[in-house]
């Protein structure tokens, strides 16, 4: 496991400096991303110019959701989603490369395709999280910054069992990759609204199926106090602890059929 | 000696799937290797030759446990390789010729450390070994150019370095000559011998070019349509397929086919006759002579019979052969 890490953070190393012969797109690319990630935010803003609140939520409440939910978003697709480029290599045959090697193969993609400009993405998300915690009637004891570091910790973990068991999919089907964007990034614009305001059918979806809800309403609904329409208990943050377990094992579970299926079929 | 790959019946079949109307896809299935059983032996280099489409590297895919046979037994340094495939990768080395395991954008000296942390060699080990293949393969004057940078010899250079830097028992290459010079096929094939001379490292190695399995292997094993169709001594195979030479001639004018006694012409096209001899019992010279004789010529080549050629003589000799004689080895 160390071990792992080590290669894992030396091949990420490489990956960067690989990187950094290409500064101008690297810093072009850092400055997109950032922008496009506070864009999001300043239309949730604009909103809050037209209603006066969002489900009973305002504007801070709103913001605090938003940081729970990008957050863990951006940490996930800096570290993991560079997962997705599997199909790309399954289908140039280039995935055979991490077979032949002595490391975890999902350890190596992740770092042979790391992209430090998605880091463009943490920048703003941890900006509206520090504002959104600095206005919201919340009393940030030591009891409840620990709920919110529990919810960005199994948020980036169920956001990162997503994207690998959405990647998984290509070592079955070709071409996945704008389908499980869906999901993925879908999902993310889903998570940043307050749950009670979907019909039952999305909420149910994201409930159950892709369990986002977990990620940011849950915690927000624990840590403020606003309305609560669904009247979701406080205590059902703690179950995004097994929730985030849960998804990660069926996601590795995936990778691992998904090499098996590989192996047998050579695509 | 101990046995180092050993392959029992082993089938593969691909589903391929194709489109039969609108909608629906017929499904079928293609066998890439079919009932093909050898095994090697420790120190042993062993060319695995065949047209494209062979074969040849799905048999290499599941030697070295990318793929998965659909029917028999496999097994590499006593390991079953898709069951053992982590451990097996601290073996064996793996080069393919078209793609490359280097780290395209960074000097080939970081691809050797990121391997050394990677396969966890201790360090002295590793420093001894990069100092030989530096010194061996002359990289010394590119270990600090990016790999994009380098030309397609010093890449393979590097690539055979990186796959053997953690002393593996076994190396198997897939076409590591492919679209290499005469100078860095020379090196490549000389670094491999001495490193299966010196070490002991057992090599298999795939090729379409019958010039690496003369320079380099005793044996040889040729594959066509997934089915093993020789297994012997490079040395007796040549003496009894390989003394045939084409002269290909260009004359002034087109012409019938030269009536000939030292050879005999193949076809005709044009002015262009190809005539075919046999080295054993005439010298390219005496064919050369006669056909001058024979006519104005403007210009010539010989040409050595290439793979293609040698396995559709294999099925010839089998069809007039007795059968159950198998190909004469």
């Amino acid at each position: 496991m160390a071990d792992g890490l080590r290669v894992y953070r030396l091949m990420v190393a490489a990956k960067i400096r690989s990187a950094w012969q290409y500064r101008t797109s690297f810093v072009m690319f850092l400055f997109a991303q950032a922008t496009i990630t506070s864009l999001e935010f300043v239309t949730i803003l604009l909103l809050f110019d037209v209603v006066p609140d969002l489900g009973g939520w305002d504007r801070r409440e709103v913001a605090l959701l938003y940081g729970l939910a990008t957050l863990p978003f951006a940490a996930s697709d800096l570290i993991i989603s560079p997962v997705e480029r599997l199909s790309v290599h399954v289908r140039a045959g280039t995935f055979d490369r991490f077979l032949l090697r002595p490391a975890s193969s999902l350890l190596q993609i992740c770092a042979m395709e790391f992209e430090l400009r998605r880091i463009g993405k943490l920048l703003p998300a941890v900006a509206v999280l520090w504002w959104a915690m600095a206005g919201v009637d919340v009393d940030w004891t030591p009891s409840s910054v620990g709920l919110l570091v529990l919810a960005l910790t199994s948020g980036t973990v169920i956001y990162s069992a997503l994207w690998i068991a959405t990647a998984s999919l290509s070592f079955w089907i070709v071409a996945t990759q704008e389908a499980t964007n869906a999901v993925t990034y879908g999902g993310q614009f889903a998570n940043e609204y307050p749950l009670h305001l979907y019909p039952g059918w999305i909420r149910a979806v994201l409930g159950w199926i892709v369990p986002l809800a977990f990620v940011a309403y849950v915690p927000a609904v624990a840590l403020l106090d606003a309305p609560n329409p669904l009247a979701l208990p406080d205590d059902l943050v703690y179950a995004s602890i097994p929730v985030a377990a849960a998804t990660l094992v069926v996601s590795l579970r995936l990778w691992s059929l998904g090499i098996r299926h590989y192996q047998s079929t050579g695509s | 000696m101990a046995q180092v790959v050993r392959l029992a019946a082993v089938d593969k079949t691909y589903a391929v799937r194709t489109r039969a109307g609108r909608v629906r896809r017929r499904r079928r299935e293609v066998r890439a290797v079919s009932d093909v059983s050898f095994t090697i032996e420790s120190g042993e280099m062993v060319g695995y030759v065949g047209p494209n489409g062979a074969g040849k590297s799905t048999t290499i895919k599941m030697i070295t446990g990318i793929l998965t046979p659909s029917a028999g037994r496999i097994e590499v340094l006593g390991l079953t390789p898709t069951v053992d495939r982590r451990r097996l990768t601290r073996r064996i080395g793996v080069v393919f010729g078209q793609r490359s395991q280097l780290w395209w954008d960074l000097p080939l000296i970081d691809s050797f450390e990121l391997l050394h942390h990677v396969y966890r060699t201790e360090r002295a080990r590793h420093d001894a070994n990069l100092a030989a293949f530096t010194e061996r393969l002359d990289l010394g004057g590119f270990l600090d150019v990016p790999v994009r940078q380098l030309s397609l010899g010093q890449r393979m250079r590097g690539e055979l370095t990186a796959a053997l830097l953690h002393d593996p028992a076994l190396v198997v290459l897939d076409e590591p000559t492919i679209g290499l010079d005469v100078v860095s096929k020379y090196a490549v094939r000389e670094f491999l011998s001495e490193t299966n001379r010196e070490r002991g490292t057992t090599v298999l190695l795939t090729t379409h070019d019958l010039d690496d399995v003369e320079h380099l292997c005793r044996r040889m094993l040729i594959i066509d349509r997934g089915r093993v169709l020789l297994d012997g001594a490079v040395d007796r195979f040549k003496a009894e397929h390989g003394n045939d030479r084409t002269l290909v001639v260009d004359l002034e004018s087109a012409a019938e086919p030269l009536p000939l006694r030292t050879g005999q012409v193949l076809r005709t096209d044009g002015p262009r006759q190809w005539i075919r001899f046999d080295r054993r019992r005439t010298s390219a010279a005496a064919v050369i002579a006669e056909v001058t004789a024979a006519g104005a010529v403007r210009d010539l080549a010989i040409e050595e019979p290439d793979i293609e050629e040698l396995i559709r003589r294999i099925y010839a000799s089998r069809t007039e052969g007795s059968p159950g004689d198998g190909v004469g080895l």
